[in-house]
């Protein structure tokens, strides 16, 4: 049986350890809550967008953009989300065993699909299994603003437009309760899947509607890109949450259990010496 | 007078809301005023000054490129980034100006970075002006 003072250390060690798990827990709890208030004020842009976007590119038949028509892949693109730091459950691999499963099954060489990685985990895996990754991010803030993304999300779009890729898919973790994140695979370009639920308006172009779509396809494209980024921003901090609140529940049981073992330790140092006494008393008589 | 709505949406978050008597902004193929009643019509912005007059007053909103969505009772401007007037911060834009008129310095023409930095400076320039109520 472990001494009175190992146990007693390893009581104050996982003490500390709760209490710092559980300040991450509840800084996790107010990012979530901010990176919703985000997530949900860049809704009527993205629906704006969506409106406008639906309208020129289904109302008029004779309009064509590259970034609306499908063309032979020879090479795809993977726009995969994750987070810089760990310590938030299985948020980062689930993310990242769906894409390399999913790269595993459809492509046979490196050559045939390209990986943008947004987030330090998601870049240290594939670059570790020396998987082609063309452009990284890391380090972006927790409420990101668009303009910190812009650059990538452009390079990414204009990737497409010269023919680095010519599909581009995109990973990440979808929002769907605080204890509920859902991993996402979303075709992104071409935009072959554009619809909207509002009736369609028809729209005078100025000046033309050709040069509307390529003005408003890469802008939209890039702000699909970050409304993925704010939804996974979201879940990663919930799943940070969810699993900081184990890590402290964990940590209270085994506080328990340990002061358990502790007392009876106590108990049998006490009575032991009690004997001893006793059995030394007995022994003058 | 009649009023039409105007909201500037930016991925970020709405910027402007109200009911304005003309709205007035430079797209890419010019001047464009728009007043209640407008047909439904879609244009892309120049970097510039979005202006609002309700009465006698004028609200300024500086945009970064984007576009126009018009409709008859409502005007919505998608930008990727905009600020109205007094939010703008001028010492970063001043500092922008800087930094974009010293890559310009140093770069060659044909550079992909001189065009970015072009379009840093003009960006910047709008904002210094917007905020000064230059128009």
């Amino acid at each position: 049986m472990a001494s009175l003072r190992d146990i007693k250390n390893r009581i104050t060690s996982t003490k500390k350890t709760s209490q710092i798990t559980k300040a991450m827990q509840m800084v996790s709890a107010a990012k979530m809550n901010k990176a919703e208030m985000n997530a949900r004020s860049f809704v009527p842009y993205m629906e704006k967008i969506q409106e406008v976007t639906a309208s020129i590119a289904l109302g008029s038949k004779d309009v064509s953009h590259p970034m609306l028509t499908s063309r032979p892949v020879k090479k795809t693109g993977y726009l995969v989300i994750t987070s810089d730091r760990g310590l938030a459950g299985a948020y980062n691999s689930n993310v990242l065993r769906n894409v390399y499963q999913t790269i595993q099954k459809r492509h046979k060489s490196p050559d045939e699909y390209a990986i943008i990685a947004i987030g330090r985990v998601g870049r240290d895996f594939f670059r570790k299994r020396n998987m082609n990754v063309i452009l990284d991010i890391v380090a972006v803030a927790d409420q990101p603003a668009f303009a910190e993304i812009k650059d990538i999300a452009s390079k990414t779009v204009g990737m497409f437009a010269d023919e680095t890729f010519d599909e581009l898919y995109m990973y990440y973790s979808h929002y769907v309760s605080a204890i509920q994140q859902d991993v996402t695979e979303k075709k992104l370009l071409p935009l072959t899947d554009i619809s909207s639920s509002k009736k369609l308006t028809s729209y005078e172009f100025e000046p033309s509607a050709e040069e509307i779509l390529k003005v408003l396809l890469p802008q939209y494209a890039e702000s699909l890109i970050y409304g993925a980024l704010l939804d996974s921003k979201a879940s990663e901090h919930a799943a940070r949450m969810t699993a900081m609140q184990n890590a402290t529940d964990n940590a209270k049981e085994l506080i328990n259990s340990l002061s358990l073992s502790y007392n009876r330790a106590r108990q049998a140092a006490i009575t032991q010496e009690i004997t001893e006494i006793v059995g030394g008393a007995a022994a003058l008589e | 007078m009649k009023t039409i709505k105007v909201s500037v949406v930016t991925p970020d978050g709405p910027v402007y809301e109200s009911d304005v008597e003309m709205v007035s902004t430079k797209a890419q193929s010019g001047e464009l005023g728009i007043l209640p009643g407008h047909i439904p019509m879609v244009a892309p912005l120049q970097i510039g000054a979005v202006r609002l007059k309700n009465g006698g007053k004028t609200d300024f909103v500086a945009v970064s490129g984007g576009f126009l969505e018009v409709r008859p009772e409502q005007v919505t401007i998608l930008a990727q980034s905009a600020e109205q007037a007094d939010e703008i911060d001028v010492e970063r834009a001043v500092r922008a100006k800087q930094r974009a008129e010293q890559r310009l310095n140093e770069q060659k023409r044909e550079n992909i970075d001189f065009r970015r930095a072009e379009l840093a400076l003009q960006r910047a320039i709008n904002r210094i002006e917007v905020s000064e109520r230059k128009f």
